[in-house]
């Protein structure tokens, strides 16, 4: 396996070797600076892309196609649009908390997006409560969403919210205590620990029973924390108008959207590191020929192979599915979800006591 | 020096949606016109305010979680070590879980998590 850290380590060498120690810090913290923001943009723009043209064979249409070939800028030109569309100062909104929610959202999007590993040698944010951090930061999304609608002063906003609110907090705890069956075989909550346990053979393989339980409830927890699929309600269109964001414009509603689209990302990102063994390639212990040619394939494309394949997932529930209701909704979690996460965290932790895995 | 990272990120964060509100208000065309400015529930004008007295269910899912959410927080940390506490982990922190879903069962009687 390549280890990108070799470049990071040489560039840095190279910057403290010519430059005075204080600026070869600002140079760092400024191209790790661009490389998010660019990363983040792009990313999302091709993943708005990616779900309307998927999402469109599924329809049997064809999606975007006019704006270049396969209509592959078509959401460039979105965002060029959004850019430029008016951002309507609303009456009898509450300014400030108004203008604040975006900020809330996307700020935590882009925390937990910093902590993703990309690659071997290839993370931004690799503290050792990793997993924890990441939980932690992405629910501050549920502040910005609670305040967009209640700041807007309109009532599809804040049935949105209410409901958005009810829906995050709840599915927060599913998605938590999935990842902690993980924590308890690992025994880390650093990302990049969690990776290397999984050289031989990855946690879904490795915890056999209890691990796939956690990541069938993870994926479900994590699909509705993005507000999407059959748990849009907070948005449900022919009922809410859009939502929480109905009263936003402009590039204000284009944060939103980019946030959404970034949590799905995130989501799939996390599932695939902490399930799916992250850039980690397919390994079986005992087929070394075997993984010596697995080891060819480089860890980014690992990595983004498996995000893409728990995206495709997660499009496929969402066009297949039916809206659910707000209590049948919590009553999955509160009656269903939660009860066999608590039972399956106590079997893995006999497990793991016992020794019975991989 | 994680730490740092972390504020680059966060400066990064602002820094996006600073930059980004500020080119689009400049760039952005204006215009002004009454009914505009009206919040939109499908053309008909908004009657009173919304900011008013909201179903009790939420609250009672927001009192839930907070109970759950901290036991998460202190069950992470038991997490890591588990494997080296062995059975004496396990059973101590089946009283802790014990007197959680105890609590999760008396809601689910009381009729906290139904809807009528």
């Amino acid at each position: 396996m390549f280890d990108f850290s070799i470049w990071t380590n040489w560039i840095d060498q190279f910057l403290r070797t010519n430059l005075p120690e204080f600026w070869a810090l600002a140079i760092e913290f400024v191209v790790v600076g661009v490389i998010i923001l660019a990363l983040y943009c792009i990313i999302a723009l091709a993943l708005i892309y990616f779900e309307r043209k998927i999402c469109a064979f599924f329809q049997c249409r064809l999606g975007p196609n006019r704006v270049g070939p396969y209509g592959i800028f078509q959401s460039v030109a979105d965002m060029l649009k959004m850019l430029i569309k008016e951002i309507i100062p609303i009456n009898h909104t509450d300014k400030f908390l108004f203008y604040l929610a975006p900020f809330f959202v996307l700020i935590a999007s882009i925390l937990a997006f910093g902590a993703i590993p990309w690659g071997n040698g290839l993370q931004i944010l690799d503290f050792n409560i990793g997993i924890f951090y990441i939980l932690s930061v992405s629910s501050l999304g549920v502040i910005g969403i609670l305040l967009a609608g209640w700041a807007s002063n309109n009532k599809y906003s804040m049935i949105g919210a209410m409901r958005s609110g009810a829906q995050l907090i709840s599915y927060e705890l599913s998605a938590g205590l999935a990842l902690m069956t993980i924590v308890v075989l690992s025994g880390s909550m650093q990302l990049s620990t969690m990776i290397e346990g999984q050289k031989d053979c990855w946690y879904l393989f490795q915890g056999h029973i209890p691990a796939v339980i956690a990541f069938i409830i993870y994926l479900i927890a994590g699909h509705a924390e993005t507000n999407r699929g059959p748990f849009d309600l907070p948005e449900a269109e022919s009922e809410l108008a859009a939502g929480y964001h109905t009263e936003y414009s402009g590039l204000q509603f284009g944060f939103f959207y980019l946030a959404e689209y970034l949590n799905m990302f995130i989501i799939a990102s996390i599932a695939a590191t902490v399930f799916l063994g992250g850039w980690m390639p397919f390994h079986v212990t005992g087929l070394d020929g075997f993984n010596a040619v697995m080891d060819y394939i480089p860890s980014v494309i690992w990595f983004f192979g498996k995000v893409v394949f728990l995206m495709m997932l997660s499009l496929w529930v969402r066009w297949t599915f039916p809206r659910l209701r707000i209590d049948h909704l919590l009553d999955l979690e509160w009656k269903y979800l939660l009860p066999i996460n608590m039972v399956n965290l106590l079997v893995m932790v006999i497990v793991v006591i016992y020794g019975w895995y991989f | 020096m994680d730490y740092a990272y972390f504020l680059v990120t966060l400066i990064t964060a602002i820094v996006l949606v600073i930059g980004g509100l500020g080119l689009a208000l400049l760039i952005s065309p204006r215009s002004n016109n009454p009914q505009k400015r009206e919040a939109y529930e499908s053309g008909i004008p908004t009657r009173g305010t919304s900011w008013m007295q909201f179903r009790v269910g939420y609250y009672l899912y927001a009192i839930l979680y907070l109970m759950f959410d901290v036991e998460t927080v202190f069950l992470f940390p038991w997490a890591v070590v588990v494997r080296d506490l062995s059975i004496s982990g396990l059973v101590s922190i089946l009283f802790f879980l014990l007197i959680l879903v105890l609590g999760l069962a008396y809601a689910w009687k009381k009729g906290a998590l139904e809807w009528k």
